[in-house]
Order: structure tokens, then sequence, then C-alpha cells
């Protein structure tokens, strides 16, 4: 059954295209990641399927409903990006108010435990620090015993031991036959979580697929060396020369290093270093020739969804 | 609407823990009451009740002004507005609850200026046109909470605050609220009838004195519910067309 669904959804902010023809479905019991970099439209995607924003051209569907309908909200919890409760109300009223919103929340004291807020009941939310007021904006996507989650970046600025403590709390949740879609920019956490990872860049989908798959497109690595030539490498998926320096986007560093090393080809000052998610998505997308050829299932999206090939920039 | 109350009830409790907030809107009605009214008109019963409804009336305006004013352009500010939006509900009971919440705060912001007007003053009601008065008070709340909406809608909050401050007092001078009536000076009684300030304190008058409203003021308040309310539901769905589609 598919509980939350995008069709050919775009979204326009002026000159600004922020989505550009999106297809997503959710189905029941799934624990969806949507990656990509700040910027890429996954909070876009997030307000359309919300019912926050209409979409410009195509549809979007919460439980076969209009999201923009109440009804269809009946059965989601939502944690936007930015959610600052009032800050005079405490911790427990926030909790009572969005409860009352709902036929059979979840007892404000059951909900505080779980996202370890117990302490902080009769706080006021305005004395919380950035990491407990987002825990709180998390905890109450759950109130209402939702069928379905979607948080957006539901980890931004907290400490490891919180972000811990929050994907527990995702994770039982799905556990129990709950449905999650949540956004990120750290492949870390989609890692951890997910099941099947949605990867969006510039408003378009650029892939859809197990985290293993996704692992290999974005997971690219820069080696950066000084040297004079180089053999055919595997895995290069952009070469960049910068002030003498070669640079290299592989998606396995591994595999290059022992092949550079194999060709005995001289070089110096080796340095191996993670890409950001941007410089991966970059590099995926850019039209730049690979540096010979790409190993298959590398280097390019490996989706059959519409708008799924990669773009020129 | 029993989610309506639950956001007045909220709305309130966020108000009140802010406590200035609430005097903020009373202060200067009442102390217009002590500095002008007490000492010029205190002895006079009829002068002292119409003064202290007057004073009514200036409350209830400041009272809608600032905190519609203020108080939705600074709730579009704050990422709390959309998230509530999310919840399974429309926008009404939000948009009712603020309705509700306003209408409580505005008869809290009275209370200063009645209970001068009580026992600092001769000013006399009978139970009936106190009852009234309190009925009256609501009805003359709505134009000043479609102006303080449309501010509130319109501007961001810096410039609705210096909109809303700028806009309460002219109202009140200009609506001959600082002056017994018929004892404004000469130009203020020439525009007072096409304020929206007048059209109020004259109801006010008639429901706790001998008044006779002037149908020329009472014409003019309806105008002015009429255009604020076009006014105040253009920027509602200007607001939501930016934020909301």
């Amino acid at each position: 059954m598919t509980l939350a669904r995008a069709e050919q959804a775009s979204r326009r902010y002026g000159d600004v295209l922020a989505l550009d023809r999106v297809d997503l479905e959710v189905r029941a019991g799934e624990l969806v990641g949507l990656l990509g970099p700040n910027g890429a439209g996954k909070s876009t995607l997030m307000k359309l399927l919300v019912g926050l924003r209409r979409p410009s051209s195509g549809r979007v569907e919460l439980f076969g409903g209009d999201p923009r309908d109440a009804a269809s909200r009946r059965h989601i919890g939502v944690t936007m990006q930015e959610t600052g409760p009032p800050s005079t109300l405490r911790v427990g009223e926030v909790v009572d108010f969005v409860s009352a919103h709902y036929p059979d929340p979840v007892p404000r004291a059951e909900l505080l435990d779980r996202f370890g807020l117990a302490d902080l009941a009769r706080r006021q939310t305005g004395g919380l620090s950035g990491g407990q007021r987002r825990r709180l904006a998390v905890a109450l996507a759950f109130v209402g015993r939702p069928r379905l989650v979607l948080l957006d970046e539901p980890t931004t600025g907290l400490d490891v031991a919180a972000r811990h403590t929050l994907w527990d709390a995702i994770r039982a949740f799905h556990d129990d036959g709950g449905t999650v879609l949540l956004s990120s920019h750290y492949l870390e956490e989609v890692e951890a979580l997910a099941h099947r990872v949605v990867v969006i860049g510039q408003g378009r989908v650029l892939a859809d697929d197990t985290v293993d798959a996704v692992r290999g497109i974005v997971g690219v690595r820069r080696v950066s060396l000084v040297a004079d030539g180089l053999p055919d490498l595997p895995g290069v998926v952009r070469t960049e020369r910068v002030d003498g320096r070669l640079h290299l986007l592989t998606t396995d560093a591994d595999e290059l290093v022992r092949a550079l090393v194999t060709a005995r080809t001289p070089f110096t000052d080796l340095e191996v270093r993670p890409t950001s998610l941007e410089e991966a998505f970059l590099a995926i997308t850019s039209g730049d020739a690979p540096n010979g050829d790409a190993p298959a299932g590398t280097g390019r999206p490996t989706t059959a969804a519409a708008g799924g090939r990669p773009t020129t920039v | 609407m029993q989610l309506a109350l639950v956001h007045a009830r909220y709305q309130l409790l966020e108000i009140i823990r802010i406590p200035v907030a609430v005097f903020g809107s009373a202060f200067f009605p009442a102390a217009s009451m002590i500095f002008f009214v007490v000492p010029f008109a205190g002895d006079d019963p009829v002068g002292a009740t119409y003064a202290t409804a007057s004073m009514v009336t200036f409350s209830v305006m400041s009272a809608n002004i600032f905190q519609y004013g203020v108080g939705v352009a600074e709730d579009r500010d704050q990422p709390w507005n959309p998230y509530t939006r999310t919840l399974p509900t429309g926008s009404a009971p939000r948009f009712a609850g603020r309705v509700l919440a306003g209408l409580v705060l505005t008869y809290l912001s009275l209370i200063p200026v009645v209970v001068i007007g009580a026992t600092l003053t001769a000013a006399q009601v009978t139970p009936a046109a106190f009852l009234l008065a309190l009925g009256t008070v609501a009805v003359i709340s709505v134009p000043f909470t479609l102006m303080g909406l449309a501010i509130g809608y319109l501007l961001p909050s810096k410039a609705a605050i210096v909109v809303a401050q700028l806009i309460f007092l002219p109202l009140a001078f200009g609506g001959g609220l600082l002056s017994a009536p018929g004892n404004a000076p000469g130009f203020i009684e020439t525009i007072a009838p096409y304020l929206p300030t007048r059209g109020a304190a004259e109801l006010m008058w008639a429901a706790v004195a001998d008044y006779d409203v002037e149908p020329l003021s009472l014409i003019m308040l309806g105008v002015w519910v009429v255009l604020l309310a076009a006014l105040a539901g253009w920027a509602y769905r200007r607001d939501e067309g930016r934020r909301f589609s």
C-alpha cells in the first residue's frame, strides 16, 4: 500500500525550479532516506507531501488523498526542518497541545521518556538547548500514533549521543510497523537507518535504490597526489589538475591506490579524503568525461525513474 | 470548535507568560485615566462616566491593534505556525483561537480602566448598562481586530510595531476619545465622525449613559468595518498565497 506519492511533481519558487518532475512512492512499512545536499529540494518535497505547499505541476498524494485536506494528514507525524515551539510554553504543554489534535495520543510521560525528555517536561521551550528543542520537535511527530512520519533533517545540530537516541526511537517506530520518510544530508545517517535511499540533487531524483547501491554512487573519495602522468586507473569519476596537484574523485580509493602502486607510478604527497555529498553529487551529475571507464554500477545513477539521467551542468 | 478553544487556551498561555505584554495595552488608557480623567472630570458623575467609557474604547482599540498587528506579524516569522498546519486540522481553529484569545485579552486589558473609574471617579453605571457595555466591547472590537489583522498580515513584525504605534494615538485623539462628547477642539469634532474610534466610542457612551448616537459616526463605523474586513481578508489571502501555496 502506498502511503505517500509524488507523481511528476514540480515546484517553482519564482524563477527557481526547486523540484523538477519528481516521482516518489513511499509504501507501508518502508524506511526511506531522502539524501541530498543542501538546496537539493528535499525540504520542498517534504512540504509538498505534508500539504504546506502545492506542486506547481504534477501530483502529490497522502493516504490516497490531497495532503492539503486535513483528513489526509490524520495518520502522519511531521518534523519540519525548522520548528520552534512557542518559547514561553513548557515542554509538557507543547506535547499536550499537539495531542489535542489526535483521537488517541501517546501519553505525555511515555512520549517524553521515549525521546529522553522526561526531565524537561516543566521547562519552557525557550530555555531548551538547540538539541533538546530538536528532540522535542521530532517527538511531536510521534504523538498521534502516526502510520507515517516525515522527518526533515531530524538530527541536524544534535550531538552524537542525542543523535543515537533519536535513531533508536525512529528504528523502534519502524520495527513496530511504522513507515518513515526521513531526509538528511548525512550519508552516515541514511546508512544507519534507511533500507531504501532516494538521492535528490538539483530538484531531481538522481537515484532510488538500496543503501548499498547508493553508497557506491555517493561514497566518492578524493585522492590527490603529485605525479607527472598516470596510468589507467579504476573507478575514477573525475580528474582535475590544480596547482600541479592531481585530484581524482573515485568510488573506490583502496583499489585506486593499489593500482597506482602496482603500476609503479612515481608519485609524491598522496592524500585520501572523503568528499562532501556536494562534491560527490557534483561528480556524478556533471558531464565531465570520466578518466577511463567507470566500472559498471558506479558513477551513474541506478534508477529507471524519470529524471534519473545525469544532467549536464 | 473544541480545537479552537484549545488553540485559544495555548495562545493565552503563551501571552500570559509574558505579563508585560498584557499590561502594555492596558497601561496607556489606565495612565490617561489617572492623569486626565481623575483630576479633571473625576467629581462629575456624568463626565466621569463618559470619560471612563472613552478610555474603555481607547483600551479596546489599542489592545486589538497591538495584539493582532504585532502578534500575527510575529507569528508569521515563527516556524511553529507552519508546523501547526501539518496537524490534521485546517487553519480555521488556529484563527478562531486567536480571535477568542484576543477577546479575552481585550477584556483583561479593560480591568485597570474600569477599576480606576469605579474607585477614583464618580462614574456610575447601572448593572444593566454594565452588561450592555460588556457586550458593546465585543462589538466595537470588530473594526480594531480587523485593523490589527490587516497590519499583522501585511507587514513584517518590526514594521507592524511601528505602524501600530503610529496609528493608535491619532485614532484616539482624532476620534475625540480624550475629550468629553461635544467638547473636543473644533477640528477634531469635524473629523471625528469619519474615524472608526468615534463610532465605537459613541456606542460605548450610549451603552453606559444617556447618549444619542450620531448616524454619521455609525454609518462611517460600518464603512470602516467593511473596508477593514476587505483589507484584512486580502492581506490574509496574500499571506496564505506566499507561504502556503
